[in-house]
């Protein structure tokens, strides 16, 4: 066997957060990709003289707005969040942790109210299945973004207090979702 | 900064199957998972060239009909998803996955326990995939419920598979040895890197066009996107090239350390090739554009600033990975010749299998170019079989390769040497008449549809040359490669069962993952080691002109 020179211990490796920067880049790509889509299909209705968005179909801006808004004192909250568990600071870190779990639940809950006050059927035609395709997958991030609040949060005032990089990881996730929405929103609901 | 990660890991070889299957599918030793990865690929590949044999001796007599007419859709997008997404990919990241933190210096894979759940979504992804298309589902199916569970399956699997990815770059980010910065880590590592970055960026945007069409599927609209044959539009990128060229790219780092090793002296210069590798995996882009751009050759009489638009993207997208490829070779094969290397069964592995990866990108070039009129022939499909049988072949190199490190037997030269010849031959074979088929317009696509009583189908055509020929050739090449795989398989077998022991470093390596012993412990490593260059143990050697 060779014999290579012995290393002293390392400093601290930081899987989980490079591990969250790919997962958030693989959910960016996702949501840039299904735009994308969404674009080229809106355009091709157009070329072809017909209308994208279904006659009569009121879509309810506020709630629209206020999610994008919501996003913002959200990713506060995460950076609060990150910056209390680096100086161990654990009553805050778990305020801010809830706040984003609190934030993120009421965003899930505007994009429900969305959908139901839309009232579109899922098989009214493209621009419907492609709706409820595209919100459909922003919930379900949401949603996981969510459970990274409660996860971060059990882990953290479980008393793995030295251990701040989850809880940056989870900041950084929310600061990609908070970006995909934004763009989302644009597209989806602005220029429709 | 370079990192390493500390941890000793999992117990020791428990007694008993049950115990040993209990180990096995619950493993974080990242040897274990990489053979995973690799053994369900090997046994996919063996079931799906089954099916493409199959196929194959139905297109030699178009008249004839060796199989029922109405399975044939069926068959067709199984060998596609098959090759594609159960052998190809898998087989790369499964030795990625083995070969990467060892050749690191890491004790560990980046999160292990993502790799392990990424290998299960993907089989059960697998399986529910191959059930939907039994089933007469898949794309072109006629029954809706196993359409919408093929498309469900390919979430599962390609899940699956970026986890495997994520969980490989984050080990070349993260692990690498104290020393080794980005430009000291090996070619195999680098390649690996560049395309587990491709795989977890291009594959979510594969998801999204199949959660599109799953739901349009599912709640039907007559829209563009409803439709089982929605799929093969849609969804078509994911199963073709360029895709699937970034899917091989390990194929050129693993050639890269085979040829190192083998010509004994250091591969240089280094920058460049680390450059050629990225280059190679440029194609991703074309993901983003969910479909490759296309040149017309009467571009020439158009204006300056039509000519820019059109000649950038496609040179981005198809030349700068061919001229990525073809730069690797050129200096990995220069280099070999120049040191009178040893003839090591891994580097002629590497060798014909890039060689066969060079061909592939220049015709998946051809068949961009619009007025050479080869989408919807043959040709594309040839230019796919190449990629998947030269990512075959240069997996069964690296298991030639790391073995020892894997299982602490080493496989006999001689016959390895032979059945490398023999399965590149068969490559070649069961590609280049595709090639030639699809200048005559030999009909094919990604996912063909082949209805009873279809007058131009993939199985029913006619053109003016010896079709049978090619369609004959292109049969047995295929058969030649499987025959192959299979006798590398026994081989292996045995030779990892009964064999002799292998030394630690057999093949003279540069590398740390031959500074460990054969094969390789559950933590890899005794102690972490230092690097000062990205050939560690060249630098043992003083006396080496080189070093």
């Amino acid at each position: 066997m060779h014999a290579l020179p012995a290393a002293p211990a390392g400093p601290k490796h930081r899987q989980i957060i490079v591990g969250a920067a790919l997962a958030s880049a693989a959910a960016l790509s996702l949501f840039m990709g299904m735009i994308v889509t969404w674009l080229r299909m809106r355009d091709q209705a157009r070329a072809a003289g017909s209308a994208w968005v279904p006659e009569d179909t009121a879509i309810p801006m506020v709630a629209a707005n206020v999610m994008l808004l919501a996003l913002l004192p959200l990713c506060v909250f995460a950076q609060w969040a990150f910056y209390a568990a680096k100086r161990q600071d654990r009553p805050h870190t778990g305020v801010a942790l809830a706040l984003v779990g609190v934030v993120g639940l009421m965003f899930i809950n505007a994009q429900a109210y969305i959908w139901s006050q839309m009232k579109l059927p899922a098989n009214g035609g493209t621009y419907n299945s492609m709706f409820y395709a595209l919100t459909g997958v922003l919930v379900a991030a949401a949603i996981a973004g969510v459970v990274f609040s409660a996860v971060a949060a059990f882990r953290y005032l479980g008393g793995r207090s030295t251990d701040s990089e989850v809880v940056a990881a989870h900041a950084l996730y929310w600061y990609v979702l908070s970006a995909a929405y934004a763009v989302l929103w644009f597209v989806v609901y602005v220029t429709k | 900064m370079s990192t390493i990660d500390t941890h000793a890991s999992s117990a020791p070889a428990s007694p008993g199957v049950l115990a040993c299957v209990a180990d096995w599918i619950g493993t974080t030793d990242h040897k274990r998972i990489g053979r995973l990865y690799l053994g369900a690929s090997a046994l996919a590949f063996i079931a799906v060239a089954a099916v493409g044999v199959l196929l194959g001796i139905e297109r030699v007599s178009p008249t004839r009909e060796w199989l029922e007419v109405g399975s044939l859709t069926q068959l067709f997008a199984l060998e596609r998803f098959g090759f594609t997404y159960l052998v190809l990919l898998p087989a790369m990241l499964g030795v990625a996955i083995a070969a990467v933190p060892l050749q690191l210096g890491a004790r560990a894979l980046a999160l292990p326990r993502l790799a392990l759940g990424g290998w299960w979504l993907w089989l059960f992804g697998a399986v529910l995939g191959v059930y939907a298309l039994a089933q007469d589902g898949g794309p072109g199916g006629a029954d809706a419920r196993f359409v919408d569970l093929f498309m469900l399956s390919l979430l599962l699997v390609a899940a699956g598979l970026a986890a495997g990815a994520c969980s490989v770059a984050t080990s070349v980010l993260t692990n690498r040895a104290p020393g080794m910065n980005m430009r000291r880590v090996p070619y195999f590592s680098w390649a690996a890197l560049v395309a587990s970055l491709a795989v977890v960026v291009a594959l979510p945007v594969f998801a999204g066009d199949l959660l599109y069409l799953y739901v349009a599927h599912h709640y039907p609209s007559g829209g563009g996107l409803s439709g089982n044959l929605a799929l093969s539009e849609w969804a078509g990128h994911g199963f073709t090239q360029p895709l699937t060229l970034v899917f091989a790219l390990p194929v050129l780092g693993f050639f890269a350390d085979a040829a190192a090793t083998a010509s004994g002296a250091r591969l240089r210069p280094r920058g460049t090739i680390q450059l050629a590798i990225g280059l190679a995996g440029v194609g991703v882009l074309a993901s983003a554009l969910q479909a490759p751009p296309m040149l017309d050759a009467g571009l020439i009489h158009e204006d300056f600033s039509t000519i820019v638009r059109q000649l950038l993207p496609f040179g981005i997208v198809h030349g700068l990975p061919l001229l990525g490829t073809f730069a690797l070779l050129a200096l990995t094969t220069r280099q070999l010749l120049a040191a009178k290397p040893k003839v090591q069964a891994p580097v002629v592995y590497g060798l014909l299998a890039t060689a066969l990866l060079l061909g592939a990108h220049a015709a998946s070039l051809v068949t961009h170019v619009g007025d050479a009129a080869l989408v919807g022939t043959t040709f594309e499909e040839g230019t796919w079989l190449l990629v998947v049988l030269a990512a075959v072949l240069a997996a069964l190199g690296a298991v030639t390769y790391w073995g020892p490190k894997w299982w602490g037997r080493s496989l006999p030269s001689v016959p390895t040497l032979g059945i490398a010849l023999v399965a590149a031959a068969g490559a070649a074979l069961a590609a280049a008449p595709l090639h030639v088929a699809g200048f005559a317009d030999q009909l094919g696509a990604v996912f063909p549809f082949v209805q009873p009583g279809m007058q131009a189908s993939v199985v029913n055509f006619d053109y003016s040359g010896p079709l049978e020929l090619w369609n004959g050739l292109h049969t047995i090449g295929l058969g030649l490669f499987a025959v192959a795989v299979l006798a590398f398989v026994a081989l292996a077998l045995r030779a990892f069962l009964l064999g002799k022991s292998a030394e630690d470093d057999p093949w003279g390596g540069q590398t740390l993952e031959w500074a460990t012993t054969s094969p390789a412990p559950a933590d890899n490593f005794a102690t972490v080691h230092v690097v000062k260059s990205a050939e560690p143990l060249v630098d043992l050697q003083p006396n080496r002109s080189d070093a």
